[in-house]
């Protein structure tokens, strides 16, 4: 395995959405009258990929890692920072308010929080609706009828139409931010942490209905989430972020049988296994302390002081490019994983072994 | 005898809108050194179930029947203040959400040793020194420089661990952990579980561990109770359950459940939602979501009763255990097959 730096961003043209190298950074301010910037959150630092029709982006990363910030620079609810994003071979990261807004028919959101994201005066029909409206697509009878056959898809009663969003239980509730979504028939829909707050069983019946809905009208997603197991599930192509950066993205098999990265590999050994036979005999990489503070990320790789394979003098001097490892697999690893599964002792041993060695000549085995 | 003996347990809220049975008949022991954990969706009274063991239930408005024995003595009719003794001292909890459980106009030091003056007739100066020596226990770094900190200068992990620390400082019989990684990343998570696990092996404490997650009961429980809309509807020896799960709410929890070591294509749903605990179902309260449901379902509670092939195994379902094993095993073939 041969690591190559710099992977391949140029667009073969048909790409759906191309993200490049999109920072974003909240100011962090003092002073009442005269504020002056004294830092930056760096919530998104530098995170570049691409998406292509049909076909279902994963992202994950743990609280803070700026999945969503992500999401909403996406979606043009932030302006990022530096970095372009592209939309059907069209850049609109500095599109004005006027000139977003026939973009925004192409692009919607599920939001996390099916409680928080409905507003609590209006009625369901109302809020499905409401996007049909502003987007002037059709009379009043018309968009009735557009909105009753969207609950219907989302496996919601028509009738439920005047209907408040007290009246619905949580799952029901996020049926109706998806309802809402696919209003203006979008090409792609962002779905930040869509099941997160559900209990299991329904929460399968929302990944159920997204993948169905996926398949009957051709979606693009891009799926945000913490959770390992559902991202494996929904996704075709998996993104890991750790500290405002990608760490790893590879196709979901390759991302989950051969982990590059040591975030990802510590990140899947610590996802507990509905199994007791196999659970219990595997061995838990735990990583030390936690996340560091975004305002002043660790110099070098982000994830050094954490990392079982950090190598002094290199991983906290330089920071890692995307090293290319084929079949569009891609991480930020000076270091990466020959093998997997992998202990935290074995991920230690092989880190040593390779101080003194250019991170181009990776070792294919480890010393017996 | 068991360390705590839970015998038909009863929990009933009194609401405007009528009688709600939070808990409803729910039986089991802890024995010294031994993880129970208790699995169920949101609302099915697993958190209830320990708060009333706990006699944390607010007075006003609950009623409460049963016995739940500790070393022989019922906590639901014991004088508060013999309570308030155990409480903290031989049982004690961890709760679900770390940032909120802490109180934060005091120091993590002065909560800890409130814990410990509390139970203890001990001088200011060992309690403190004490909580410290639990602090180093659960991994915080520079616990000393620490010890004086405000909960708000600690992340979520790390008041989780402050939490873990003090349930332990004054060596309790039992843990009862209430969701205690909900809140947490898996990295996180994953520190917390095998902080615990090693904790039970150093202080031989009993865990009750609360949670909707299978995964987490896999990796740490030895029984499991699996409850659903305030019953226990499937009870088991851990291995036992996941191999040869016996009831369409466990068969349903396992198939909705997306999973690392197996491809599924199609997530098996359970329809519809869980019932109103203030008009439950008649009959077995599973029926209107079973995909197996008879017109005996309808009419008939199914009893908690031992499977034929095994006493420790109890389960609540009408079906014939010969359907039952035939539906266990084309379960577990379906994971199995996809690991390989």
């Amino acid at each position: 395995m041969e690591a190559a730096a710099a992977p391949e961003m140029q667009p073969a043209g048909d790409e759906l959405l191309i993200v490049d190298n999109v920072r974003k950074y909240f100011p962090i301010t003092r002073g009442i009258i005269f504020q002056k910037e004294i830092a930056s959150v760096k919530a998104v630092d530098g995170v570049s990929f691409s998406i292509k029709p049909g076909e279902t982006l994963g992202i994950v990363g743990e609280s803070g890692c700026g999945k969503s910030t992500l999401a909403r620079c996406i979606v043009r609810l932030l302006d990022s920072t530096d970095g372009r994003i592209i939309f059907e071979g069209r850049d609109i990261t500095n599109l004005s308010r006027p000139a977003m807004r026939p973009v925004r028919r192409e692009m919607t959101m599920i939001f996390q929080d099916p409680y928080a994201s409905l507003n609590p005066r209006k009625r369901v029909g109302f809020i499905i609706g409401e996007p049909l409206e502003v987007h002037g697509l059709g009379s009043d009878a018309e968009i009735k009828r557009r909105v009753q056959e969207l609950l219907e898809v989302v496996g919601l009663n028509p009738e439920h139409y005047n209907r408040f969003p007290h009246e619905f239980s949580g799952g029901q509730r996020q049926r109706i931010g998806v309802a809402r979504a696919l209003a203006v028939n979008p090409k792609l829909i962002v779905c930040d942490e869509p099941v997160s707050a559900l209990d299991v069983s329904v929460q399968a019946q929302i990944l159920n209905l997204l993948k169905d809905l996926q398949d009957d009208f051709g979606l693009t997603y891009i799926f945000i989430a913490h959770d390992l197991n559902v991202v494996r599930h929904i996704s075709d192509r998996v993104m890991v972020m750790y500290l405002g950066k990608t760490a790893e993205v590879a196709s979901r098999d390759l991302l989950y049988s051969e982990p590059k990265h040591p975030y990802t590999g510590a990140l899947l050994s610590a996802v507990p296994i509905a199994n007791p036979d196999i659970g219990r005999q595997r061995e838990a990489i735990v990583l030390e302390g936690d996340v560091p503070s975004p305002v002043n990320p660790p110099s070098g790789c982000h994830f050094h002081p954490r990392c079982p394979r950090f190598v002094e003098g290199h991983c906290d001097v330089e920071d890692p490019p995307l090293y290319s490892f084929g079949n569009g697999h891609i991480a930020a690893c000076h270091y990466a994983l020959e093998r997997w599964p992998m202990t935290a002792d074995e991920m230690r041993r092989a880190g040593t072994r390779t101080t003194e060695q250019p991170e181009s000549e990776q070792p294919e085995q480890l010393p017996a | 005898m068991a360390l705590l003996d839970v015998k038909d347990l009863r929990t009933s809220f009194r609401t405007e809108d009528g009688i709600v049975k939070a808990v409803d008949g729910v039986s089991f022991s802890v024995e010294k050194g031994q993880t129970l954990g208790i699995v169920g969706e949101s609302g099915c009274g697993k958190s209830v179930t320990c708060l009333t063991i706990m006699g944390l239930n607010p007075k006003r408005n609950t009623i409460t029947s049963g016995e739940a024995l500790w070393k022989g003595q019922d906590l639901l009719t014991m004088k508060p203040s013999a309570l308030r003794q155990i409480r903290g001292g031989e049982i004690s909890m961890i709760f679900q959400d770390p940032m909120t459980s802490l109180n934060p106009v005091h120091t993590i030091g002065r909560q800890l040793e409130e814990a410990i003056l509390l139970h203890r007739d001990v001088t200011k100066k060992s309690a403190r020194a004490r909580s410290l020596e639990l602090l180093k226990a659960v991994g915080i770094p520079h616990a000393e420089q620490r010890i004086d900190d405000y909960p708000h200068q600690f992340s979520g992990g790390m008041r989780q661990r402050v939490m873990i620390a003090m349930a332990l400082i004054n060596d309790p019989d039992l843990l009862i952990a209430d969701e205690p990684t909900t809140a947490l990343d898996v990295t996180t998570q994953a520190q917390i579980l095998s902080l615990m696990k090693r904790l039970q092996d150093e202080f031989g404490s009993a865990i009750i561990m609360i949670t909707h997650d299978l995964g987490v009961v896999a990796e740490i429980a030895d029984d499991v109770e699996v409850m659903y809309a305030a019953k226990v509807v499937e009870q088991a020896e851990v291995h036992d359950l996941f191999n040869r799960p016996q009831h369409p709410y466990t068969w349903g929890l396992m198939g909705s459940l997306p999973r690392l070591d197996a491809d599924v294509e199609r997530l098996t749903q359970i329809p519809g939602q869980p019932p109103s605990l203030l008009r439950p179902p008649a009959g077995c309260r599973f029926h209107p979501r079973c995909p197996y449901v008879m017109e005996v379902c309808k009419t008939t509670e199914p009893q908690l009763v031992a499977t034929q092939r095994d006493a420790e195994h109890l389960q609540a379902c009408h079906l014939d255990e010969e359907t039952k094993e035939r539906e266990a095993a084309k379960l577990l073939a379906a994971t199995m097959a996809e690991t390989g």
